[in-house]
């Protein structure tokens, strides 16, 4: 069995029992949603009609009501879906690659975060489809027979493997998700006393009995999907640069962006978690869950993979410069965009991405969960720049200085973007209001090894020895 | 058939096992376990096996990357190669690389989703299957042990009960089916 040092800070704070447990996750569930949750809803999905309106006219019009022009020909759809893809990274990520490490941790976060990344995901599949101006004829992204003769679709294609990588991902994580969800929904389903709780909690819980044997395959199949979601986790964001990568547009042709967007994924993925758990945390009253310790273990993943970013940022820079192409003097990364008409949007992403984060060299602030809120919003914005940055900048210095251009954004391209923000956040709210927002039954297999109330009997056991 | 069947309940997870290997030793059989989250150390005690599920994704893991690869070789190698800008297609493995993302996503998907489909087959978890365990407890905080009189049928009813009693239970339940 796995033992934890009896003076390493404890994952659940306070004396809990496993009934303890049940109850605070549950509790949301059972209760009355708070006033606030209304009010956040209602403005939530006021946002997401809001966008639903924007996509519908796009639709009834074309896809140039977008503020994009024959020199800049992809702006905000693309940057939009590759945040939203980024975000939707942690979740498996905390899920796989931590169950993998065994990182105990992971508990107060996984299930949120992977509700987080499929909400993410489906924000980030609306561009792609809605970006194919006949959304009718989305299906034929995929290798369908058809009345056309031979046609198929292009396997060379990244934006093909695109298709292959993220409806893979999104699927994969709904069923790892999904798994680990039944054994709480039986939980729930034993609990809960309205008729009308009881059915659908049955009904979701597909008769999951809690027997020995399968506890044994359960266990078994979450480390198997994990290695299975871990690969993809990396695969998924490498894929998505290379719809850049392989294009032969400076800025963009980089043989770093795999490893670079994967390190950006992560991180803008951690500080959307932290965004989202600090408010989940207090809401729902989980600090003996979630607390300073996992708090600052996502800031020291956070400050990690921002590194990352920073050193590619750099090497970015260096290459661009070395090259002496002129070309690569209008790239993203390069003297010229930081000196030109995109300097602002240059700026703020070294502002947001490479300055912001070495605050969490502090420990006192990597500890501080207002400092967190704070510099995890921050990141979320600077994410959202880099790939602006990426996107626009190095395309609006065309090879014919006669097609230079400028990238306004129309009102569609903000209202399809607050709509996906609105609708992302309605999910999230809906999940948090209806689903455990902590693996219940997970939590319960660490009480032992790391509640704040064993560990001191632990320690007084281990001190009456000594003496 | 007529059966006698006795829950009983524990408390704690480590009492639960200590309890099982007593009743074990004994030569009792113990025909299931419920519990509220995975009992660490429990299988091996009350005689269960691994499962071999792991082995089912690998088949159908290799079964996604064979139907990736006969289909994209169909669809880009045999029914429509196109020559694009000078490059043909050529054969499969000089257009092999290209095709590496899709074969690995579409082996993983298969087996994700195989195995998921067999752990819930396997399980009996389906959508509209009733729960089985004997108590609401046993997935909250409580730990049931079942035994059946017809697969221990060296032991009377009442010495399986004087047993179980001396393993540290909370409650003892008998029903008879």
């Amino acid at each position: 069995m796995h033992k934890e040092a009896a003076i390493r800070e404890p994952l659940i704070l306070g004396h809990k029992t496993y009934h303890d447990i049940s109850s605070d996750i549950i509790r949301p569930i059972e209760d009355k949603a708070p006033r606030m949750w209304y009010v956040l809803f209602t403005i939530a999905l006021i946002l997401g009609l809001y966008g639903i309106g924007a996509i519908l006219y796009l639709i009834g019009t074309g896809v140039g009501v977008w503020g994009m022009n024959k020199t800049i020909n992809w702006a905000w759809d693309i940057t939009n879906f590759v945040w939203w893809v980024g975000i939707g990274h942690a979740g498996t990520l905390i899920s796989a690659v931590l169950l993998l490490f065994r990182q105990r941790w992971r508990f107060a976060i996984n299930r949120s975060a992977e509700a987080m990344t499929i909400f993410a995901v489906f924000m980030a599949g609306v561009y792609p489809m809605i970006h194919m101006g006949r959304i009718w004829m989305a299906y034929f992204v995929f290798p369908l027979p058809n009345q056309f003769g031979s046609l198929w679709v292009n396997f060379n294609s990244p934006l093909l493997w695109d298709v292959f990588a993220i409806s893979t991902y999104l699927s994969v994580s709904v069923v790892f998700w999904y798994c680990g969800l039944i054994p709480d929904f039986a939980t729930i389903r034993d609990r809960v006393k309205k008729p009308l709780q009881k059915k659908m909690y049955s009904i979701l819980a597909f008769g999951w009995s809690g027997r020995a044997k399968q506890w044994n395959r359960f266990e078994l199949i979450s480390l198997v999907l994990a290695g299975l979601a871990t690969p993809l986790v990396f695969s998924v964001h490498s894929v998505v640069s290379f719809d850049f990568a392989t294009s032969l547009v400076p800025g963009w042709h980089s043989t770093i962006f795999p490893p670079y967007f994967v390190a950006g994924a992560v991180f803008s993925g951690f500080a959307m978690v932290q965004t989202l758990m600090i408010i989940l945390r207090k809401a729902f009253h989980l600090e003996a869950y979630l607390h300073t310790r996992h708090i600052e273990y996502m800031n020291i993943v956070i400050i990690v993979t921002g590194g990352i970013v920073a050193i590619a940022y750099i090497a970015e820079f260096f290459m661009g410069w070395y090259t002496g192409i002129d070309y690569e003097n209008f790239a993203y990364m390069s003297w010229g965009n930081a000196t030109t008409e995109y300097a602002w949007a240059f700026w703020t992403l070294i502002l947001c991405n490479i300055i912001t984060p070495q605050f969490l060299w502090i420990r006192k602030l990597r500890r501080n969960l207002t400092a967190t809120f704070i510099i995890s919003l921050i990141v979320n914005t600077g994410m959202w720049f880099e790939r602006y940055v990426i996107i626009v900048t190095s395309l609006h210095r065309d090879y014919l200085p006669s097609s230079w251009s400028m990238q306004y954004p129309t009102h569609i391209d903000v209202a399809v973007f607050l709509g996906t923000i609105g609708i992302f956040t309605a999910f999230y709210l809906l999940f948090a209001r209806y689903f455990p927002i902590m693996p219940i039954a997970e939590l319960k297999t660490i009480l032992k090894t790391s509640g704040e109330s064993y560990k001191k009997a632990q320690l007084s056991e281990t001190h009456e020895e000594n003496h | 058939m007529a059966d006698k069947i006795l829950y009983a309940m524990y408390d704690d997870d480590d009492v639960l096992k200590k309890g099982a290997k007593l009743l074990v030793s004994k030569g009792i059989k113990v025909s299931e376990v419920f519990t509220p989250f995975p009992v660490h150390g429990l299988d091996p005690i009350i005689g269960i096996r691994n499962t071999r599920l792991g082995i089912m994704a690998f088949i159908y893991g290799l079964l996604g990357l064979t139907i990736a690869t006969y289909g994209m070789r169909y669809f880009m190698i045999v029914d429509w190669p196109m020559d694009i800008g000078g490059k043909p297609n050529g054969t499969y493995l000089e257009n092999f690389l290209a095709f590496v993302p899709i074969s690995f996503e579409f082996t993983v998907l298969c087996a994700a989703h195989g195995l998921a489909l067999t752990y819930f087959l396997k399980n009996k978890t389906l959508p509209g299957v009733k729960a089985s365990n004997p108590d609401p407890r046993t997935t909250d905080d409580k730990f049931v042990v079942e035994l059946r009189a017809s697969e221990n049928t060296n032991f009377t009813v009442e010495e399986l009960q004087e047993l179980v009693k001396t393993t540290g239970i909370v409650e003892l339940d008998q029903r008879d089916i």
